[in-house]
């Protein structure tokens, strides 16, 4: 469906996905473009304007919250940092809700995945306090943790892995790069006395990723998602389980083997 | 009655920020069946947008200070209109409520010694904030996030409540929609703890989101509950102003908190003309003495770059209408001259990025361009201090919706806290009160009623667009009901907005249930509406100028008035205002306020600056 084409350079074209569930299509629309426009502010004029029930969900507008998620152009994306002026004149925009998660409507897409996987995550357990009732964490120990705190949830890294964006299948015994960054970040917590290495491996799916670090060219707050917590949580259960003498330690510490080890597809991207 | 799908519970919070997730964590450690509801997904609500810290008085740089000094802080800051009881709860309870977050993970800056790292922020004598960069909200957010769903606590997603139900007099539950299928959905529950935040969309030049639409205090009013002080709005002195389409964006105080300071369009520190008398004894007169303040807090007075947001916001006002103001309507805030660049990009990154990214600002080697944002209200739900009570029984608030706390000017950094405090004390009191509660009678009537008006919109004739009936909404009350105020325009306002509320009622939505933003834009604005004019008639009525409200009518502040809370109810369906006087504190904590007569010494002094209008 098109509607006319943008009759000056002050004014935008922009083709949205409309439609619910299985069923839609890219629908064009010419707006208005004032200076230091974002892709979402496109958006919001088109609904204000031309299309009064198109869903889309945002909240801060500042790259703070990772609601406006989206794929523009075919790269997963925040539309709220997304500025109008990366595009050519005249270039064709298109935007498309992600498509690893099953549509609601137009840009929303049930994201609940995320959250049912959030479920599964052992929590943060800390350790016995100081002598004196106090907690010591230093800047350089917390730093890295502090990397991956970073996260807003955009689910972006989750959109554009493979593992599960092309292999539904997998979605039951893979959580995606998202939780490896929240292990990881539970792992390496200065404070943490939870041992989850066991079901990172066993149940999260860890050993799936072949580091082709799509996440992390996509994530926007700049999480070194594969080096910093993905690379160093294998090493740390390649360690935990195939290092005897640390397998050893392990069992008499009392640590079990609670899961049956995968059997991961690997991923034909 | 219809059918609609049921959810029982003892206790049900409505909004999933700081406040909500706290109140929910504590219900359900005390045994309450709880469940979080949430109109946005979780980890989205405004606190993730917190940026310079928590209020807490830690004692880890600065040992002088204590909850005494934090409470004087808060009652300075707040013009001596705030409860006196919920400021001395918050001081004395933040710091356990900060600590508890790291207990739960949270993982803020560090001091060399590997406490918990503070900052300097507006009004508070000492470095008080406990915070992550500028991220301190995230941090927060992720950390009630993660431990409310590890307590296995029920979350309604993407789930608006509209309407609270009501048994003689008392709450029965709640009404509401699910975004997704636009289903309705009813909740019947003893007790519900409101903590759905301010109204800031109201307005065209705000750091809100979407979801705050005044929600809780418009239920409340609904259900008979009282509102105080709806006219102390506070405009938060530094927003981006250009682009446009990131006018209103915050920009943290934290920045002035490191070291920026502002100037105007010819680089004078304008600060030092607007020093009230209230607070002369605590602020800097000179530039050498202000910047030696942030090194050594012993022997010097604080910026007045770091006076409190009223203040600040106002002066920038004035020297924009006197002329003085940058390209674009503002003035300059400047940390790029003042401190080192990795300091900056590591003390504010998101800052940093910000306005990099959407700005193509440097602030490293470029001044800001700032000017107010709405972006807070101080008014709110009237509270009971010690158990987050409103007038209603089994009704509860905490965090901005609430009111008392900041009396006429929050605080930076104590909205983190406030969350905390009183979300904390409000799950508690909900959950011990549904305990000796038996559930109450859902009156069919009533919740078809409710029922239909939710689908209304659905079914009427006419032509109204509600995105151009919400943008006039934001411009008048940004031009009429904005930082100077006068009778004349708010009585504009008051007549416009009945003119807007019946457009409303001409709004014809097309398209289907499911997920369908003009149909949820055509129900908050009903809400959007009905607090603007709450809002309205409140500054309408408050004859003084305090605060987050200053009238160019009455530009003074008057010691009668600062023993008033303005009383906001909903009487045989009519918005009753009246005042009553506000509890005095007792003598010990009197004294902590300092001053022999602290309502004579606001009013002294020069007039509050006033900049006119256009």
């Amino acid at each position: 469906m098109t509607t006319e084409a943008p009759r000056t350079a002050t004014e935008v074209r922009m083709k949205i996905w409309r439609g619910e569930g299985s069923g839609g299509e890219h629908v064009e629309y010419v707006v208005p473009l004032d200076p230091g426009m974002v892709v979402l502010d496109v958006v919001h004029r088109i609904q204000a304007t031309h299309a009064p029930d198109l869903a889309v969900r945002w909240n801060c507008k500042a790259g703070k919250c990772g609601s406006c998620s989206a794929e523009v152009n075919g790269a997963p994306k925040l539309m709220c940092m997304t500025r109008m002026n990366e595009f050519a004149p005249g270039e064709e925009i298109t935007i498309s809700p992600v498509r690893t998660f099953p549509l609601i409507k137009d840009l929303v897409s049930d994201v609940s995945f995320n959250y049912e996987k959030a479920k599964t995550i052992p929590p943060f357990k800390p350790k016995p306090k100081d002598a004196d009732g106090k907690r010591r964490m230093y800047q350089e120990d917390v730093d890295r943790v502090q990397e991956f705190h970073k996260c807003i949830e955009c689910f972006l890294c989750q959109d554009v892995c493979h593992v599960i964006r092309d292999h539904e299948e997998n979605k039951q015994s893979f959580s995606g790069p998202r939780f490896f960054v929240r292990l990881a970040a539970l792992e390496m917590h200065p404070l943490d006395a939870n041992d989850r290495l066991d079901l990172i491996r066993a149940k999260h799916g860890l050993g799936f990723c072949n580091i082709t670090k799509c996440c992390t060219e996509v994530c926007p707050e700049d999480i070194h998602i594969t080096d910093n917590a993905i690379i160093p949580l294998k090493e740390r259960v390649v360690t935990a389980h195939y290092d005897p003498i640390a397998w050893a330690l392990r069992r008499m510490r009392g640590k079990r083997e609670d899961f049956a080890p995968p059997q991961p597809k690997p991923p034909s991207a | 009655m219809a059918e609609i799908n049921t959810a029982v519970y003892d206790v049900i919070v409505v909004g999933a920020g700081g406040a909500g997730l706290r109140a929910a964590i504590e219900a359900h450690a005390a045994g309450a069946k709880t469940a979080v509801i949430c109109k946005s997904l979780l980890g989205k609500a405004h606190t993730v947008m917190a940026e310079g810290g928590i209020a807490a008085a830690l004692g880890n740089v600065w040992k002088e200070d204590n909850w005494k000094i934090h409470f004087r802080d808060t009652m300075r800051g707040g013009k001596l209109l705030g409860n006196w009881r919920m400021a001395q709860l918050h001081a004395q309870e933040a710091p356990d409520r900060v600590l508890e977050l790291e207990e739960w993970g949270a993982l803020f800056d560090r001091t060399k010694d590997g406490l918990i790292l503070q900052r300097d922020f507006g009004g508070h004598r000492y470095a008080r904030l406990a915070h992550v960069g500028d991220r301190t909200g995230l941090e927060m957010i992720r950390t009630l996030q993660d431990h409310a769903v590890a307590q296995g606590i029920d979350v309604f997603m993407e789930c608006t409540v509209r309407h609270l139900l009501t048994d003689g007099g008392r709450v029965a539950g709640a009404i509401g929609y699910w975004r997704q299928s636009g289903a309705l959905v009813l909740f019947r529950a003893k007790a519900v703890v409101l903590a759905t935040g301010g109204v800031g969309k109201a307005w065209k030049v705000t750091s809100n989101s979407w979801e705050y639409t005044g929600d809780g205090m418009a239920m409340a009013l609904e259900a008979g509950a009282d509102l105080i002080d709806m006219e102390m709005t506070q405009f938060h002195p530094t927003g981006m102003i250009w682009p446009p389409s990131v006018r209103g964006l915050l920009v943290t105080e934290g920045v002035r908190g490191d070291g920026g300071t502002l100037r105007n369009a010819s680089g004078e520190r304008f600060m030092f003309k607007y020093i009230p008398a209230f607070f002369r004894g605590d602020t800097a007169d000179n530039e050498a003495e202000a910047d030696r303040w942030y090194e050594d807090k012993r022997n010097n007075r604080r910026t007045p770059d770091l006076l409190p947001r009223d203040e600040v916001a106002r002066a920038i006002n004035t020297e924009v209408k006197a002329g003085r103001g940058t390209e674009h309507g503002g003035v300059f805030l400047d940390i790029a001259t003042r401190r080192p660049a990795d300091y900056i990009k590591r003390r504010l990154p998101s800052m940093y990025h910000q306005f990099k990214e959407l700005a193509d600002v440097d602030i490293t080697k470029e001044q800001m361009e700032i000017g107010p944002t709405l972006h807070y209200i101080m008014g709110g739900i009237r509270v009971d201090p010690d158990t987050a009570a409103a007038t209603v029984p089994g009704l509860y608030a905490a965090g901005e919706v609430a009111a008392g706390m900041h009396g006429a000017n929050r605080l930076g950094g104590n909205s983190l806290s406030d969350l905390l405090v009183f979300g904390r004390r409000a799950g508690q009191a909900a959950a011990e009160y549904a305990k000796g509660a038996t559930a109450g009678r859902i009156d069919d009537a009533q919740a078809d009623a409710f029922a239909k008006r939710l689908t209304e919109p659905f079914e009427r004739q006419g032509d109204e667009n509600p995105y151009a009936i919400h943008e006039e909404l934001q411009n008048a009350m940004q031009d009429l009901v904005g930082i100077i105020r006068r009778r004349e325009e708010l009585e504009e306002a008051l007549a416009h907005l009945e003119r807007l509320r019946a457009r409303v009622a001409r709004v014809h939505v097309t398209g289907t249930r499911r997920y369908n933003p003009g149909w949820h834009l055509a129900l908050d604005l009903e809400n959007l509406i009905g607090i603007s004019e709450v809002v309205a008639r409140s500054a309408l009525m408050r004859t003084e100028s305090r605060g987050g409200h200053t009238r160019e009518d009455f530009p003074k502040a008057d010691p009668e008035w600062g023993m008033k809370n303005v009383v906001s109810r909903r009487r045989d369906g009519r918005l009753v205002l009246s005042t009553e006087p506000i509890p005095q504190p007792p003598a010990d904590l009197r004294e902590l306020i300092g001053e022999d007569k602290p309502q004579e010494k606001v009013a002294t002094g020069e007039p509050a600056i006033i900049g006119g209008k256009e």
